[in-house]
């Protein structure tokens, strides 16, 4: 995946709406390069500037400044029925007044393609989306399932070098997105065409992409693969946005650093004032007194049914939580107000720029 | 067997059906079946001699449409001068139809596309001339066009023109004015569709290759569709059978079927022709909305 060429970049690229001092900075130099072949998850809370980096390469919004270039050629100032990408609308946006089957054709046609292709391509179109049955229904009648991959034949039907999609799961219930990020992921590798998605929703972006950008507030905070991203968030932003985290702060010496409550940790950092970050499910708990345990209190348990989080405050009344697997796989079983040890695993603690 | 009081219940109801129906039956009866009856029945009367009609069958009303008496050897002609009038009628009808929706396609989706606050105050100004009667209206485009109006007098103090353009009693007056006076009726139904048609859609076209003018015609167009029939018909269904605009715009000369018939009924005191020209005058009206509308809906449903 790495030495794959450059599908879309984006250089510089800054959106501003309105103007002069009222003006509001949507995206702030934002440079990225997106490889062919990849699905790319454009990632962050509503307001981070994803939705607009996205129109910004299909081509709905120019950039007040910076590049977009698509396969090496700046396409910055190119019309979007000139790109060759097409994107799933959040809304889906399906024609009305046409057929499924016409839906799926209108980007061919539009291309002026021969007759017979563009029906060929729409039966491949239909039977790759599972909705052959439906060809000649209109788009009313079809479950907000089937409209939804209708929305994604019709954008894949004229090849685009790359899919953009614009939250296209979150108007479906819970159990029909399960089905349709199975279903996207399955559509890439088969197309293999790049896909950009965006959403905020964390779990998406980590069970679906090859890589995530973390945007906001017009930045992207953070780009790499899933594990990078969950493993070692680059700042508190990431570490807080993707999964529970704990943070600790602390005060280093360069070789070890000592938390609030007194307990040192052998990590080199920068000397000073630093911030740490660990996952729940790293914490480990242990009888108190054992070695290099710290002492804590438990707060409150809360059952997940696959595990337990366990709410702890250390002696400086720092809040932690840990994630326990239930007894009988191995965790302890700990009621409210019981004292226990808990071990931060220097391996697991990730000490963040601010 | 129902018993006897279940046929005096029922009977009971059936009257007192009848009796609740007889306000809408004698609005019908008497506001719309009763006039045309009465028109029917005169198309089919001899003219009496000071207008008016003498109760005698007699087809000459219907005959009167398309031919002429010569009054010397008392031999029917096909009179070119009605069917002229025919023909201007429905020119005239289809380019107003024509020009309203070109003016009017714009500025309904100018205000569509406005902030929803402002919408109002647009549509408003639309509205506004439907509150100044119909002949001041078309008094003042008259008063506009005329050889010493507004447009005249502009034109030649500006230096484009040295001698008057003569637009006053001409057809194209008579359509300007039918233009002015009919827009309100074009814009408000292409406003609703418009206001209506989901503007994320324009995204999905020009995403999927679509020039703006193919947006246009592949994407917008079909989808307010319902309002380019609706404001059609509201323009051309009254423009056929319009009266005052080309009686004070056409002069006496460019008649349209309107005048035509208060013709007959005054100066030309031949009442049964007049009642014999209304009647075709629906006809015509109720076949070419039949037509419209199939042809709309079928257009718009291919496999419906």
């Amino acid at each position: 995946m790495n030495d794959m060429p450059i599908a879309v970049e984006a250089r510089n690229a800054v959106k501003a709406f309105g103007q002069g001092a009222a003006a509001v900075r949507a995206l702030d130099d934002v440079s990225v390069q997106i490889r062919q072949g990849e699905f790319f998850t454009l990632l962050g809370p509503s307001g981070c500037g994803k939705t607009t980096l996205l129109r910004l390469i299909a081509g709905f919004e120019t950039p007040t400044s910076g590049q977009i270039l698509l396969g090496g050629d700046d396409i910055t100032h190119l019309p979007p029925n000139k790109r060759p990408v097409n994107t799933v609308f959040q809304s889906y946006a399906l024609f009305p007044h046409l057929t499924v089957a016409q839906n799926i054709g209108f980007g061919l046609e539009m291309q002026n393609r021969p007759r017979a292709e563009i029906k060929e391509t729409v039966a491949r179109m239909l039977g790759l989306v599972q909705l052959e049955p439906m060809a000649n229904r209109k788009t009313s009648q079809l479950s907000g399932g089937q409209q939804q991959r209708v929305a994604l034949a019709r954008a894949l039907a004229p090849a685009p070098k790359v899919l953009l999609l614009d939250e296209p799961l979150s108007a479906l219930d819970l159990k029909l997105r399960k089905e349709m990020q199975i279903e996207l992921k399955r559509l890439q590798m088969e197309t293999g065409i790049t896909f950009i998605f965006v959403t905020h929703d964390q779990e998406e972006a980590l069970t679906m992409s090859d890589r995530i950008a973390v945007m906001s507030a017009g930045h992207i905070q953070q780009v790499g693969a899933p594990r990078d991203i969950y493993t070692r968030p680059a700042n508190r932003f990431v570490a807080s946005f993707i999964g529970e985290t704990n943070f600790l702060t602390g005060q280093s010496d360069g070789r070890q650093v000592v938390l609030g409550n007194g307990a040192a940790l052998d990590l080199p950092t920068k000397q000073g004032a630093v911030s740490l970050a660990i996952r729940p499910e790293q914490v480990r708990l242990a009888a108190t007194g054992t070695a290099g345990a710290m002492p804590a209190r438990v707060a409150s348990t809360v059952y997940f049914g696959t595990d337990t989080h366990v709410h702890l405050a250390l002696s400086d009344s720092t809040k932690i939580v840990a994630r326990q697997q239930i007894p009988s796989t191995g965790g302890m079983d700990l009621q409210n107000g019981d004292e226990v040890g808990v071990i931060l695993p220097t391996d697991a603690l990730q000490v963040l720029e601010d | 067997m129902p018993s006897d009081a279940e046929t005096k219940a029922e009977a009971a109801r059936t009257r007192s059906a009848w009796l609740l129906s007889t306000p809408a039956l004698i609005v019908l009866l008497f506001a719309a079946s009763g006039p045309l009856l009465i028109v029917l029945t005169y198309s089919f009367l001899a003219p009496g001699q000071y207008g008016n009609v003498v109760w005698d069958f007699d087809l000459s009303g219907w005959i009167g449409i398309l031919y002429t008496r010569d009054i010397f050897d008392g031999t029917l002609k096909l009179a070119d001068a009605h069917l002229s009038i025919f023909w201007r009628s429905v020119k005239l009808s289809l380019m107003t139809t024509a020009i309203t929706f070109a003016v009017g396609f714009p500025t309904a989706w100018f205000i569509a596309t406005r902030a929803p606050a402002q919408r109002a105050f647009w549509l408003f100004l639309i509205t506004i001339p439907f509150w100044t009667n119909l002949l001041i209206r078309t008094v003042a485009i008259n008063e506009v066009i005329r050889n010493e109006g507004l447009l005249n007098t502009s034109l030649i103090w500006l230096g484009v023109i040295s001698e008057p353009i003569r637009i006053i009693y001409t057809d194209t007056a008579v359509l300007i004015g039918m233009a002015y006076v009919y827009l309100p009726l074009m814009v408000l139904p292409l406003y609703a569709a418009i206001d209506r048609f989901d503007m994320r859609l324009l995204e999905a076209g020009y995403d999927l290759y679509a020039s703006r003018w193919r947006v246009l015609r592949r994407v917008i167009l079909p989808i307010v569709k319902p309002g380019i029939v609706a404001g059609s018909i509201l323009v051309f269904v009254p423009s056929l059978g319009a009266y005052v605009t080309p009686r004070v715009l056409g002069g006496g000369k460019n008649m349209m079927i309107g005048n035509f018939i208060e013709l007959q009924f005054g100066q030309g005191r031949n009442w049964p022709l007049g009642a014999a020209l209304s009647m075709t005058l629906l006809v015509v009206v109720m076949i070419a909305l039949l037509i419209y509308v199939r042809a709309a809906n079928k257009e718009g449903n291919p496999h419906g």
